[in-house]
């Protein structure tokens, strides 16, 4: 990136404006980040208010039988089952650390005994996770206020609307690629 | 006043309340989670850094507009805007980069305008695609990933157009 636009500003000519854009551009992350600091702390002290009140836990409870029409033969193991859940509500809460190693341990019993081949449902529970479900974009809420937004939260339901379509988007995508798809 | 203004203090409120009915020390818990915020921050800074600059330098250089153009017609018909072209490259490969570009889109347009709004929905509704395909399935063993790369990019794609049309549709 920064090749391109030294080469690119050098035929522009705009190499002088490249150079002070590029202090501009340092400056301007560390900017963002003292600024956004405040709201992502608070979203995340919110988040951890909600895992230590068993909200996490209750999720869990409610996906599980969506999780057993998604992902039938995994969610009959009852420990995949938790750890699918439970990887569920904590990426619906915005908790990524807590999220990754749950989905990781469920991939991993998912995929025991099948030779190194993602299965139908591996590649699902793949697809979840690479669509974001998260209610509350907390990062990019805190990224808006730093930029003086007059209502850092009001995409919610745009983020919303826009994840669902795209969540279902990936899944409808993976069904039908399951029916051409050698195994 | 819309809706959405009483989204965060009754999300607040409700929060301290359930918590403290579930007997849980509300302020500790709220202090260890802003804990982990900080060391997110913590995390997202080098790179912020480093990223930043090459994308101020890039709009600087002034390529972004012929590329922006060059795509405009395609991106026109999925009513995407043309603005936020690098951020569609981006997203699924860097979660820092995209977040420096969708974070330059918002400063230089405004967090509140079409294209800061878009950028901002596009960030939160999508994933860092194929780091989330590399840790799922290189922790599972798995080297054959079948169709996952193609259904995740599907659902990333989906994705950006649905940001913009959901922004279009409450508004603009």
């Amino acid at each position: 990136m920064v090749a391109v636009s030294v080469a690119y500003g050098f035929v522009n000519g705009t190499v002088g404006a490249v150079g002070s854009a590029a202090m501009e551009g340092a400056a301007a992350a560390v900017e963002l980040c003292l600024s956004m600091a405040g709201v992502l702390c608070l979203w995340s002290g919110l988040m951890s208010v909600m895992n230590a009140s068993g909200l996490t836990e209750a999720l869990s409870r409610l996906f599980r039988p969506l999780l057993g029409r998604l992902l039938p033969k995994a969610s009959r193991d009852p420990e995949t089952l938790a750890a699918l859940s439970g990887n569920l509500s904590a990426n619906l809460l915005g908790l990524g650390n807590a999220a990754t190693p749950l989905g990781i341990r469920a991939a991993q019993r998912m995929a025991a005994g099948c030779g190194g081949q993602a299965s139908d449902e591996l590649c699902r529970l793949v697809v979840l996770n690479t669509a974001s479900i998260q209610l509350i974009p907390a990062t990019v809420a805190g990224v808006r206020a730093a930029l003086g937004a007059e209502n850092a939260f009001d995409i919610l339901p745009a983020v919303w609307l826009a994840s669902v379509l795209s969540v279902t988007a990936g899944l409808t995508a993976s069904w039908v690629l399951a029916r051409f798809w050698k195994k | 006043m819309d809706y959405s203004a009483w989204l965060v203090p009754l999300l607040l409120a409700f929060t301290a309340i359930f918590g403290m009915s579930r007997g849980v020390n509300v302020y500790e818990a709220l202090t260890k989670g802003a804990e982990e915020g900080l060391t997110v921050l913590l995390r997202i800074l080098p790179p912020l850094v480093g990223l930043m600059t090459a994308v101020y330098m890039l709009r600087a250089s002034g390529i972004m507009e012929p590329v922006a153009a060059f795509l405009a017609p395609l991106l026109a018909r999925l009513g995407i805007p043309a603005e936020t072209a690098a951020l569609l490259f981006i997203r699924p490969v860097s979660g820092s980069g995209a977040l420096a570009v969708g974070s330059e889109l918002m400063a230089a347009y405004g967090p509140d305008s079409y294209v800061g709004r878009v950028a901002a929905v596009m960030l939160g509704s999508t994933e860092t695609t194929f780091y989330t395909v590399a840790v799922y399935f290189g922790a599972a063993g798995v080297h054959r990933t079948r169709y996952a790369i193609p259904a995740a990019l599907a659902a990333d794609v989906a994705g950006f157009i649905a940001a913009a049309f959901a922004v279009r549709v409450f508004f603009h």
